[in-house]
């Protein structure tokens, strides 16, 4: 049906836009991998360069800042949006609709337009460059998209086995944790995947939020790396692929879950 | 997203909902608090704040809508939405049209490696968009790739700094809009036309249409829903854009890569003009709102 010529055409369309695709994090990686172009550096091995970056960058520090931070949103924000989503998708109350309305407008605010007030906010009360300052706003944002996501779930779950697990006598928390719960894990890893990739990459928020280098998240600490760091472009590249590298990792093993939830109505990046 | 939801309200239709429960309030509590804390109240602050002139030390003074007029008449805030405008062309309505194209050879042509290459497209999503700013910044840079491949082609007077060059710096954010969104474009169209049923192609073919009759009048309509739902996330990136402008050209040069999300920045933190910076953002905000909102209206009028 599809001629030879045609198929070739396709083949390359495909190549040339994966290429456009990879081409400019070929450009990184090689860079990185590459031979030092930093003076008076003296290791040569690939290894050397990363090893490099991470004592001169402080990758180190800025990688250990960036998991606290995104292993408690992560865990807080999932952990708070299985109740919300809960609560929307399997329970009648007043005011249901109004206040998942109100959910819904989190999930397209734009986080500049709340940084700025949250900033001399949180200054007056002594909390800005604290842990706190960083996590709590993201676990707003993602709580928001997480409420949405939940209960859209939870909504197609069977409504027979909860009426049976309630004739049963179950309470509505053991029915959500052993009952709904369990056989929730894809929605919930998809959850997992999109809000730790979003406080992995969160740039903004600490941005404005924190002095002091102990709490800088890596892509900051990259960001601040640049702006200082002008000998050469290997350790540069070499900071790059440090902070990509964890949400990469994972988005090559759990790949279905990231592009089902980006397409599924992440209007949030 | 509004897909999803207008198909959760049919849903509810159909499906009997829950029985009333006030049991619900306390799974809602939790985080209903800590977003009316850290996101309603913000929001509502922001509103406040941006009815003032505001240093963010020394005491504010009424300003009413001042700071809203000046987005209007101030040169240099009217060219931060106008470069807004520009970037929606590199990250919405280019990636559309790439998208649509590719999406339709590859629904098309039964191609090996399929999965592959949705793999390899999809990346850019996901890597931190200050790593892909650098990245960038190499390929721009003076003595980068970009101009290493034009001297390769014997182009030599087509070099340049391209992020230090005020005609080109925007198109130059612009197209790594492009290069991060198609991908996700292509992706979320692809998935569309894969549940397009073959017989409306065979029915198009019987009626003796040709490829771009059939791409008109089947496939076309047929992704309605994703195309709105891809323009809908690609238009509110693009509005956006803050990380990539931070670390490629901070506004520069001059102010001609300057968006409404650097301003914001800049003006709270580096201006000490908070309140201007509040109303930049209230508007944003309103601005992505209102949107969404008529790309969601017109897909749905065009469906029913």
């Amino acid at each position: 049906m599809i001629s030879r010529g045609e198929r070739l055409a396709n083949y390359l369309i495909l190549t040339a836009f994966a290429a456009f695709a990879l081409f400019p994090i070929v450009t990184i990686l090689s860079a990185a991998l590459g031979p030092n172009d930093s003076p008076g550096f003296a290791g040569s091995g690939p290894l050397d360069n990363f090893a490099a970056a991470w004592e001169i960058g402080r990758f180190g520090s800025y990688l250990r800042a960036s998991l606290a931070v995104s292993s408690f949103v992560v865990v807080v924000s999932v952990v708070l949006s299985i109740l919300s989503g809960y609560a929307f998708g399997t329970m009648r109350f007043p005011g249901q609709a109004a206040l998942f309305y109100l959910f819904l407008l989190g999930i397209m605010m734009p986080s500049e337009a709340i940084a700025v007030p949250l900033y001399f906010d949180l200054r007056s009360l002594g909390l800005t460059d604290t842990f706190w300052s960083i996590a709590l706003p993201q676990v707003a944002m993602s709580v928001a998209f997480g409420t949405f996501w939940m209960r859209a779930y939870f909504r197609t779950s069977s409504r027979a086995i909860v009426e049976a697990a309630r004739i049963d006598g179950a309470s509505t928390w053991r029915i959500l944790w052993q009952v709904l719960v369990p056989p929730a894990r894809p929605a919930i890893v998809t959850l997992t995947v999109l809000v730790f990739m979003w406080t992995w990459n969160e740039f903004l928020i600490p941005l404005i939020m924190v002095t002091s280098e102990s709490l800088r998240t890596a892509p900051l600490g990259l960001a601040f790396f640049q702006g200082q760091y002008t000998a050469g472009f290997t350790l540069l590249a070499a900071g790059s692929v440090i902070v990509a590298t964890p949400v990469v990792i994972f988005y090559l093993f759990l790949q279905r879950h990231f592009i089902r939830g980006l397409l599924q109505g992440a209007v949030r990046e | 997203m509004i897909r999803t939801r207008s198909s959760s309200v049919r849903a509810r239709a159909g499906h009997p909902p829950g029985e009333p429960r006030r049991v619900a309030f306390l799974y809602l509590l939790p985080a209903f608090a800590v977003y009316a804390v850290f996101l309603l109240y913000p929001i509502g602050r922001a509103v406040h704040l941006s009815l003032f002139d505001w240093d963010g030390l020394s005491l504010g003074t009424w300003a009413g809508l001042d700071n809203y007029v000046a987005i209007v008449e101030d040169e240099g805030l009217r060219a931060a939405f106008g470069h807004a405008l520009v970037l929606v062309l590199f990250y919405a309505v280019g990636p559309l049209v790439i998208g649509l194209t590719l999406a339709a050879i590859l629904n098309h042509a039964k191609v090996r490696g399929l999965g592959f290459f949705r793999t390899v497209v999809f990346l850019p999503q996901v890597v931190a968009m200050v790593v892909v700013a650098v990245a960038w910044r190499r390929v721009y840079a003076p003595d980068g790739t970009l101009n290493g491949l034009l001297g390769a082609l014997g182009l030599d007077s087509l070099t340049r700094g391209w992020l230090g060059d005020h005609t080109f710096a925007l198109p130059a954010v612009g197209v790594v809009g492009t290069w991060f969104e198609t991908g996700l474009v292509t992706v979320l169209l692809l998935a569309g036309m894969s549940r397009i049923p073959p017989e409306l192609y065979e029915a198009a073919r019987l009626d003796g249409a040709g490829a771009l009759r059939e791409f008109l009048a089947v496939t076309l309509p047929s992704v309605r829903g994703e195309i709105a739902v891809a323009l809908t996330l690609t238009v509110i990136a693009a509005l956006r854009t803050f990380d990539l402008v931070y670390v490629t050209t901070r506004g520069g040069p001059g102010n001609s890569t300057s968006v409404p999300s650097y301003e914001v920045y800049h003006r709270a933190f580096g201006l000490g003009q908070v309140g201007s910076a509040a109303a930049i953002g209230v508007t944003l905000t309103v601005v992505i709102f209102a949107i969404s909102f008529v790309i969601n209206r017109v897909a749905d009028r065009e469906v029913s």
